[in-house]
Formats: structure tokens, sequence, C-alpha cells
């Protein structure tokens, strides 16, 4: 066995009223896929954050190439050949995917004075296509689809000639063909020698990808197995402490009156005459690729856009959202793809999250916030979801994202929504808290809220709905019971594109 | 939303980095950012043409003379404030600053009898330091900038007083000074076009700036803070630093502009200064630099500067009563803001 690129002994780091790691081991060999899993909080990007420099340790020895290391920050990591992909992108969206990649190392010219823009144009050209990318280098990022945005941090990841890359989530926003390309690339860089530190919740990912797997949990090391040898069973067994069933998770009671209806709604390119129904105490599943349409129905029928055109009939009576605050009014509640930008102000506590939409409540003499009332809401919340955090004061930037999801639950719960549409709900959430957040929304189901799921992954979408609609480019392409659908069948819908050539010559 | 755009990135992707360079024409030309110019220029153009026909005194050289000689000191100042903001910070202190720097130079050329050129580079110093001690107020104890360069524009102020015992100070051992400002050389060359160098200055400086903002490792910098400072800062960048440089640069063109105004009046007035940061956060503004930072342009900022000028003078040459003419620069302020907005939710 050669020697490691990297060896983590006694790793220790803490954040105020939350102990992050402690005595982490971890060690990543050249020419490795290494994954590294665990729950919500269990550490993992702590310690890569460490490893790349972003954090500081707080005690333990970090062996790098056989020198211990301690990088005060990420220019030193980086120099030093450790680059790192974090799960939010980290690009200038007024910037050129050139300007991005080369941030800090432009190539200058007239004695070092001014830019030399053209070689930067080619150096990104040549490095894209190296990675087979069809990206115009002078492209402003801003302007790219999230997929192509993630190739952008991966290019300029492996501008630095690293010799270990630290992909957070790499492919929480990519298409099932992006994901065969990264991988493409992944293994490419593997045989170049590159150690690769790979998080991701997806567990077929893991053992298409990944040499060994190390598990954490609850900030300290469990186990290093090799992926061949281990069923994703045993692995999921090591993160949560306890076995999980896939099995379906089936309403209580048959799905009862008509909460919501949706007659030939139309807004925009990505929403073009679809009708739904949606009843009582049921889960509709919204299956689709990226950019089908999905969050755009639910934002049209929230009202977070542009009025659209249509009908919409909330328990049987024709209603019209022009803002979100009609919809809220109407018993409709949107739980965002996006949390830190759309769902949660990150920077205040727990409780101010929690009744945050529903302050009207908490009212003393219409003025004065009634503290003690917050605060109970907060706590049973936090008792109901399961909420991990120290305190209902804990500032919720320094919750995990699975806890940040549940927050944001709490508070449309709180709001009394009866129609609540979840877009992506578990995405970027470990396995663990995943599986709380389906038992938590067949819950809700059964309590008689009507569901709209929205998500990217297929088993959950089959796993967890009473009815499957699958969109593609804007229109509803078909609706399958729980027994007809399958992986197969939807994907079929959902590259139903018997339009597109019409459109694009429109 | 991204859809759409995926796949047909991918059908014509090769041919799209093949024509990479005249979409980036096509972009300048036709791109959010040159729609803003034109409309502000567009507005300049029609101000200037409403006030040529509102009043017969407003198209005279001395008058233009008067507007170029006006919008050289604010259009500089603006040039400073457009670096600042373009990183989405922001710098009270520019008007005092100038003011401190002006006072400055009376210190170095009359009190010290310094030959000129040494005078003005020292007080041009003087800003650069000013400037870098708000940058590191702001980088590294972490003050907010508004707080920061509200503390420094309030220091500055006291400075300028004490220094010069709040009298002003006559630049009368120099008496070359006011030429920098008031002379023309380009009249000199052509007598039709009594350009004053004041404005010659402006020019310069602009051309200068936007060099600097487009063409440098610092113009770079300033963007890329703007637009996603802890991405920068994870790229390895020092931000700090360049942080600290760019407000420093800031200062030193106050300094500049504090050199004009004192040039222009041939004193340095202590007390005039404040309200000046106003002024140029509005002319940026106007020329459409978000303060939200990311994004603007220094010709922009000088269209703004521009009509700022063109507005006070042409509501003073009507005779519109000063109360009044803050009451309009008011509200086209707030008209041009919102059109911008206007034009990029529609964008």
């Amino acid at each position: 066995m050669s020697t490691p690129l990297i060896s983590v002994h006694g790793l220790c780091k803490s954040f105020p009223g939350v102990r992050a790691l402690h005595n982490v081991r971890f060690e990543l060999l050249a020419g490795e896929v290494h994954a590294v899993m665990g729950e919500n909080g269990a550490g993992k990007s702590t310690l890569m954050k460490i490893l790349a420099g972003v954090y500081r340790k707080d005690s333990g020895d970090i062996v790098y190439d056989g020198v211990g290391v301690d990088f005060p920050s990420p220019r030193e990591a980086q120099a030093a050949g450790i680059g790192i992909i974090h799960q939010e992108l980290q690009l200038m969206n007024h910037l050129t995917v050139a300007q991005n990649i080369f941030i800090g190392r432009e190539p200058r010219k007239a004695f070092g004075l001014l830019l030399d823009e053209d070689r930067l144009n080619r150096q990104a050209a040549e490095l894209l296509g190296q990675l087979n990318l069809a990206i115009d280098p002078r492209t402003t990022v801003g302007g790219l689809t999230v997929a192509k945005q993630q190739m952008v941090e991966i290019a300029k990841a492996l501008s630095f000639n690293s010799r270990v890359l630290i992909m957070d989530e790499p492919t929480a926003a990519l298409n099932n063909r992006e994901i065969a390309e990264l991988f493409k690339m992944i293994r490419a860089l593997k045989a170049r020698g590159v150690g690769i530190v790979y998080i991701s919740h997806k567990m077929d990912e893991l053992k298409q990808i990944s040499d060994r797997v190390t598990v954490l949990r609850d900030g300290e090391y469990v186990a290093t197995v090799p992926t061949a040898e281990t069923t994703i069973e045993t692995i999921i067994g090591m993160m949560v402490g306890r076995s999980l069933s896939d099995a379906r998770l089936v309403g209580a009671a048959p799905a009862g009156d008509i909460a919501l209806e949706v007659r030939k709604l139309n807004c925009g390119p990505l929403v073009r005459d679809v009708s739904f129904t949606l009843r009582k105490g049921e889960i509709l599943g919204f299956a689709g690729l990226m950019g089908a349409g999905r969050t755009e129905v639910a934002r049209a029928i929230f009202g977070a856009d542009a009025v659209p055109s249509g009908e919409i009939r909330v328990n049987n009576r024709q209603v019209t959202i022009r803002t979100p605050a009609h919809a809220v009014a109407n018993g409709i509640g949107y739980l965002s793809e996006d949390r830190k930008r759309f769902g949660l102000a990150t920077g205040m506590d727990v409780e101010s999250n929690v009744v945050m939409s529903n302050l009207a409540n908490y009212l003393a003499m219409k003025v004065m916030l009634r503290k003690r009332a917050i605060r109970d809401t907060a706590g049973r919340f936090i008792r109901m979801l399961n909420i991990r955090t120290p305190s209902a004061s804990q500032e919720v930037r320094l919750l995990s994202g699975g806890n940040q999801q549940k927050i944001v639950i709490a508070k449309w719960l709180d709001r009394d929504c009866d129609i609540l549409f979840f877009d992506e709900p578990t995405r970027g959430i470990d396995i663990g808290a995943k599986n709380e957040i389906y038992r938590l929304l067949r819950a809700l189901a059964d309590q008689g809220k009507a569901i709209v799921m929205i998500s990217s992954e297929l088993p959950e979408v089959i796993r967890m709905s009473d009815r499957i609609v699958v969109m593609c480019e804007g229109r509803i392409t078909g609706e399958l019971s729980p027994d007809e659908a399958t992986q197969e069948r939807i994907m079929q819908l959902a590259t139903q594109r018997d339009t597109m050539e019409g459109r694009l010559t429109a | 939303m991204s859809d759409p755009a995926l796949v047909k990135d991918h059908k014509d992707g090769i041919a799209a980095s093949g024509s990479g360079a005249v979409a980036a024409l096509r972009r300048r030309l036709l791109g959010p950012a040159a729609l803003q110019k034109l409309l502000a220029f567009a507005s300049l153009v029609l101000l200037l043409i409403y006030f040529s026909f509102a009043s017969p005194a407003f198209m005279q050289t001395d008058n233009m003379i008067n507007i170029l000689q006006a919008t050289a000191v604010n259009g500089v100042l603006a040039i400073a404030s457009t670096f600042v903001i373009i990183t989405a910070g922001i710098d009270l202190s520019v008007g005092t600053l100038m003011t401190f720097c002006a006072v400055m130079a009376g210190v170095f050329l009359t009190y010290w009898e310094l030959p000129m050129w040494t005078g003005i580079v020292a007080a041009i110093l003087t800003g650069a330091l000013s400037g870098a001690l708000s940058g590191a107020v702001i980088t590294k104890m972490k003050v907010p900038p508004f707080i920061a360069t509200l503390g420094m524009m309030l220091v500055l102020k006291g400075l300028a007083l004490v220094v010069s015992g709040s009298k002003p100070i006559y630049f009368s051992n120099t008496e070359n000074f006011s030429m920098i400002s008031q002379d023309s050389l380009l009249g000199v060359l052509v007598p039709d076009l009594p350009i004053p160098n004041a404005a010659l200055i402006l020019i310069v400086m602009a051309v200068l700036a936007s060099i600097v903002l487009n063409r440098t490792a610092l113009g770079r910098y300033t963007f890329a803070i703007g637009s996603n400072e802890e991405a920068v800062r994870l790229s390895g960048v020092n931000v700090d630093r360049w942080k600290i440089v760019i407000y420093g640069l800031g200062g030193a063109i106050c300094g500049v502009a504090g050199l004009l105004l004192a040039s222009r009046i041939n004193s340095a007035q202590p007390a005039l200064g404040q309200g000046y940061e106003l002024d140029a956060i509005a002319a940026v503004v106007i020329g459409g630099t978000s303060l939200s930072g990311g994004t603007g342009t220094i010709l922009g900022t000088i269209i703004g500067a521009f009509i700022m000028s063109v507005l006070t003078n042409g509501l003073r040459i009507l005779s519109v009563a000063q109360e009044w003419q803050f009451v309009v620069t008011g509200i086209i302020i707030i008209l041009a803001v919102y059109a911008d907005m206007l034009r990029r939710k529609r964008g």
C-alpha cells in the first residue's frame, strides 16, 4: 500500500454551541475516490473545510504528502494542491467564465500592469476543451444554468493542477447526462493520480464512483470500509446507527375532497396549459428533469412571478392570486428549493424564523412581541420535528441543511397552510434526515393537508407519492399511479420532447 | 428556466465559442449596461435641448465653461466613488477628504512653500493614505463601510478646520496654481475651443480609471469583490489587501478633486465639502452602477455627473429657487434609479 496523500488523526473542531468534530480520523490515497458519509451535522463539511484551509482546526494532526500542515487560508491549501468545490456555488455572477476560473491568477501583459484578456480566454477555452465542456469562456456566469455553473466550478478547481480535489455534493444540481460526464472526468483524474474526496447523499452514486467510504456520525469517526465489499444497508446503518427500510410510505386513509384545482394554467415558456387536481390527504409527486417547469408551476400558483392566465380553484372556489400574500391567505404555502435565498433569514435565530410569516399572532396589543409565546411555539416545533439545535435562540446559519429545512417546514405549519408545495424538500440533506422529512410529509398528509412534492430524485418520488405528474418543457406529459410508476416510465415521459423543434424555430 | 438553454447550448456550444468575439462585441453594444448608458445619455441630451430652448443664456460659451468646471470636481469625486460602490461598499468621506486634501495642498504650498508639483503629489498622497485608512478600518476592524466612512467624514472635516485654523488658505506663493483648473491648454491650440483644463483633467482621469477598472487586476478584483466577496476570498485572493488598495485609490482620486476645486477658486476653503459625497453617489447611481455591487462603468458615472451639473446649472439659469432645485434634483435621482429597476426587471 502506498503512503497516504492525506492522513488525519485526532482532529477536533468546535463552533459556539456545537461540537462539530471530535477525534476524527481520515485517510486519502493518491488515485482514490474516497467518499465521506454521514447524517446532518455529522461533520463532513467541517472536515472538508479544514482540509481546504477555510476553517482552522482546534487540535489534531493533518499530514499532507508526509508533512504536517495547518493551512491558514484557502490560498495556502490551493497552492499546496488541495482544491475544493463547495456545495453552495462560489462564483462571481457578474464576471465571465474565464474571469471566474482564473480569479487571482490572471495572466498579465505590459510589465504586469494590464490583464491579458486574450490569453485568459485562450487558457480557459483550452481547459474547458480538455474537460469536453461546450461553454464559451466569455459568457457571464450569472447567465448560465446551475449545472453549467457547477461545471465552471469544477474546471476552476482542476485548473490548479490539484493533487487533492474535494467535492461537496457535486451532483446535487446535475441531470443524469451531466453526472455521467462528471464521473468520466473523475475517472480521468483518478488515472492521473489525483486523490478525490467525494461527499454525496446519493447512495447509487457512491457505489458507482467511490473506492472507499468513511462514515462520520455526530462529529465522530465511525469506520472506513471498501465500497465494493459493503452493502448500502450496512453504510446507512453505520450512518444512522440503525437500519432503514425502503418501503413505500402509504397514507393512512384514502384521499379526501379536492383542495386545489388548476385548469389551463399558462405563464411564460415553462408553464403551458397545465391542469391538475390535488386532494386533501394526498401527496402528489411532480417529476421531471431540471428545468421542466415544475418550480415555475408552483411559483405561478403561489403568485411569485408574473400573473398567470388560467383558472385556480381552492376548495371549489375560484381564486385570483396575484402575490404570495394572496396565496398564503388562501392557505397555500411554497417551500423553495433554495432555502438560503428564499426560505430563511439565516442570520436570525430559530424562534424568529419559525414565527416569521405569522408574526401577527404573536403580538400583544398589536405591537409588542410576545416573547414567551414565540419561544413556546419554537420549542413545540423543535420537539415535533426533532430539530437538532442547542436552543431556540441559535442562529439558523449555524445549523445543518436538514435542520434548516425543518425550520422552513415549521414556519409554514405555524401559518396553518393546508396546501403545501415542497420544492426539492430533501436536496442537500443526508439520508437519515431525508427519512425524517418523508415521515413528516406523510404525517402532514394524514392530517388532511394537500401536498405537492417536486423532486428530481425518482426513487423518492415513487416512494412518497400517491399520484405522480410528469412534466417536460412546461407541459404535463403524463400522470401515473404508484403501481404503474417505474423509473423507466417516468423518464420516458420526462423526455417526451415532441414540441421541441417547433419552439426553437418559432 | 434552464432546460431550453441547456439543450440549445449543447447543440451549438462549439459554434458559440468560435464566434465569441462577435458575441462579446454585440453584448458590449447592445447589452443591458450599454442600454443604461444610452438611457442616461439620452436624458442628458434631452436636458441640454430643453434648457437651450428655455433660456438663451444657457447655450453660451461662458455658461458651458461653468458647467464643465462644476462637472470636473463632482465628476472626479464620482469616479472615486464608482470604484468603492462597485465593491458593494460606500464612501461617505469623499467630500470632506477632498476638502482636507485641498487644505493640505494649501499647507504644503503656502505655509511650507514646497515646489508646486511636490505639493500636488503630496496632496494626492494624503488622499491615498486617508482612503487606505478607511479601507483598513473596514477590513481589519470589520466596521461596516457606511459607519467607517461616516466616521472618517467627520474626522476629516474636523482636521481640515484644525489645520487651517478655520480660515481659507490662499495660494499666494504659487501663482500658477489657479491655472491648473482655469487655464485652457486646448484654447491655446484651438482658439475656438476654450475648454478649461479642469475638463481635460476630468477626461484624462476618466480614461485612466476606465483602463484600471477594465484592464488591470485591481479592476477585476473590484468587480469580483462586489459580485461575491466570499467566493473571491475562497479563491485565495487577499480580499482585505485589495479593498484597502481600492479605498486608497478612491482617496487619491479625491485628492485630485481637491486640487481641482482649490485651483478653481484659488484657495482652500475648509468649510466646503460636506454634501459633495451625496452628489457623487447620485452621479454614480444615475450612471447605472448598482449599489449592490458587481456592475458599473466610468462612462456612466461621467454622464451621471453631467446630468447632475446640467440640471443644477439649468435650473439656476431658469431662476428656479434654490429650495425647488433640491426638490427637482431629488425627484430626478429617484426616477433615474426607478427606470433602472424597471429595465432590470424586464431584462
